[in-house]
């Protein structure tokens, strides 16, 4: 298996563990010096942790390094941590924050090459090659999703279809119009195309189709097992986040026993969230990511809020870098619904502007079987602004329901309940219900 | 002249509509009209009763989001064509009802209409005009 497993880039890939970890400490090097020099926030901030750029010799050093946070992001936005001229940078992304500001990363030209290539790397793990049609059905525009896999299947010679998402029928129908082969898109979207599917009288298994690349949410084994048999095609995981360089940070092989990291590019940590303290190999803690080889946004020791484990057991597919479990939670409260990021703190933002109604409320994520994530807020009327008449009642609904979406791009069934109904704990208020299944 | 009716937004829970009735018996009030407006979700119960302060502050304290409205209440005759002489009254000059309910007292011949109107002050004057008896909130509870 090891000889055939497809791959990309095999030098990178099958590299000998002591060549990588030689490559990882150059790059560490060259990186710290590099935002040193040229961002002002990181040289304040490495000289507020007492290090000096040429004290970093090797990858051993990292713990010395300062952690990096969506809060360092927020204080720098739009452009403040970005270590080259705005004649360099070439694309901007942007996600939801926090708080009303959006997340907002760069590229410079190589950023995208080097994008496009551990995008590659994770379409080749999965067969993916020239001759094959790729309908990417992630979203194209600030979200990195559809751009994110565009280039990768371009840079391997693949035909690209860029559906982008939604018209769900339009999907189904150009998957077997042009013959794709291969499938993009979040998994629960993969389930719905595969129920619009049945219900057109399509059946999968007349379609060339033969793997997915399925993330930006997370999902579960059984989910997986639930895409294969709709969609009769191999369903693959694929990490990443946009801070970092975006989907492909990590990717499966077709063993699916974990997600290759591309370290080479890439360094994750796994560390305790509260103390920070790095965790014994293979325990489950916070990943944390640091830029290797970065041009626009470089960042040390990012706090990706994402829980998981690292481990470094060969692989059947004989690839050495080193593996992490999907992701089964977050140290924070964010919530990641049909790819879009949301925090509850933004939810609380929209009702604080909104007399009608109390800062109190729940937020319910449910995944119907064979549907996209729905979300539901749950909000307390105010006894002093109650009205009685239906039609301000249903108008107060609307305006919610409006302003989620306008605010955070993701569209919400918004349920009014009276007043000290909702679930409080003492002290902090239980706000998320969530009921996806995301477990084993 | 308006007359007070008492709104209480409800969940569509089980329940729910049980423990407004436990709790305006236990504070002695009496129903005299009711009418419950509803979403999927939600519905807002109103009530005429004999006594809206009390009712006001048993539903309260039984945990309701609860709100004295003021509606116009005008007895009408109790025959074919009494709610229509009333409507057109109103509507007759471009006034927009919310919502109205009706129901037949123990007051002679006659029935009651609630209303509730946008400008509750010159559907008033207009209903005068058209000679409309209008119940005050002491006649209505009453009844």
């Amino acid at each position: 298996m090891p000889e055939s497993a497809p791959c990309w880039n095999h030098e990178a890939e099958f590299i000998v563990p002591g060549a990588l970890r030689a490559l990882q400490s150059q790059r560490l090097a060259e990186v710290v010096a590099r935002v040193y020099e040229s961002v002002p926030y990181y040289r304040q901030k490495l000289e507020a942790a007492g290090v000096r750029p040429a004290e970093i010799r090797g990858i051993e050093d990292i713990g010395r390094l300062p952690f990096t946070g969506k809060d360092d992001l927020r204080k720098t936005y739009p452009f403040g941590l970005f270590a080259v001229p705005m004649e360099q940078v070439v694309r901007v992304h942007a996600s939801s924050g926090t708080t009303g500001k959006s997340t907002v990363v760069g590229y410079t030209r190589e950023d995208v090459e080097t994008w496009a290539e551990v995008i590659a790397r994770t379409l080749a793990a999965g067969g993916t090659q020239r001759g094959d049609v790729v309908q990417n059905s992630y979203g194209y525009g600030l979200f990195t999703g559809g751009l994110g896999l565009h280039y990768g299947a371009e840079l391997i010679g693949a035909t690209v279809v860029p559906t982008s998402g939604g018209q769900t029928k339009r999907q189904v129908q150009l998957l077997g119009d042009f013959g794709a082969t291969v499938l993009c898109c979040t998994p629960s979207y993969a389930l719905v195309i595969g129920e619009t599917g049945r219900e057109m009288g399509v059946d999968f298994k007349d379609l060339p189709l033969r793997v997915g690349f399925f993330g930006a949410e997370p999902w579960s084994p059984g989910m997986r097992q639930e895409i294969e048999s709709v969609l009769h095609a191999h369903a693959l995981d694929i990490y990443g986040l946009s801070e970092i360089i975006g989907p492909g940070v990590s990717f499966e092989c077709l063993e699916k026993d974990g997600l290759h990291i591309n370290e080479d590019h890439f360094y994750p940590e796994v560390v305790d969230p509260e103390t920070g303290e790095p965790v014994p190999e293979g325990e489950v803690g916070e990943l944390v990511f640091t830029t290797l080889t970065k041009q626009a946004l470089p960042l040390l020791r990012y706090r990706s809020r994402d829980l998981t484990r690292i481990f470094s057991e060969p692989c059947g597919c004989g690839r050495t870098l080193r593996r992490m479990e999907r992701v089964t939670g977050r140290s924070d409260d964010m919530l990641i619904i049909r790819g879009v990021n949301v925090f509850p703190s933004q939810i609380e933002e929209i009702l604080m502007g909104i007399d009608e109604t109390t800062a109190n409320y729940v937020l319910v994520v449910d995944r119907k079987p064979r549907g996209m994530d729905e979300l539901e807020v749950q909000v307390e009327v105010s006894q002093a602004t109650f009205s009685d008449e239906m039609s301000k009642l249903e108008a107060l609904d609307e305006r919610i329901r409006s302003e989620i979406e306008s605010r955070l791009g993701i569209r919400a069934a918004v349920r009014l309940v009276e007043p000290k109904s909702l679930e409080r704990s003492m002290g902090k208020a239980k706000r998320v219900i969530d009921r996806r299944d995301l477990g084993e | 002249m308006t007359a007070v009716q008492i709104s209480v937004f409800l969940e569509n829970k089980s329940g729910r509509l049980a423990e407004v009735t436990h709790a305006l018996a236990g504070g002695g009030v009496n129903i005299r009209a009711l009418s419950l407006a509803e979403t999927i979700d939600y519905g807002v119960l109103r009530l005429i009763v004999d006594k809206p302060k009390e009712a006001k502050t048993a539903l309260a304290e039984a945990g309701f989001t609860v709100t004295e409205t003021e509606v116009i209440a005008v007895e009408m005759p109790d025959r074919p064509g009494g709610l229509s002489g009333v409507v057109d009254m109103v509507t007759g000059r471009g006034l927009n009802i919310e919502y109205l309910y009706a129901f037949v007292g123990q007051r002679g011949e006659n029935a009651v209409v609630i209303f509730r109107i946008d400008k509750a002050e010159e559907a008033i004057a207009v209903l005068k005009e058209g000679g409309a008896h209008m119940l005050s909130a002491a006649e209505l509870g009453a009844i």
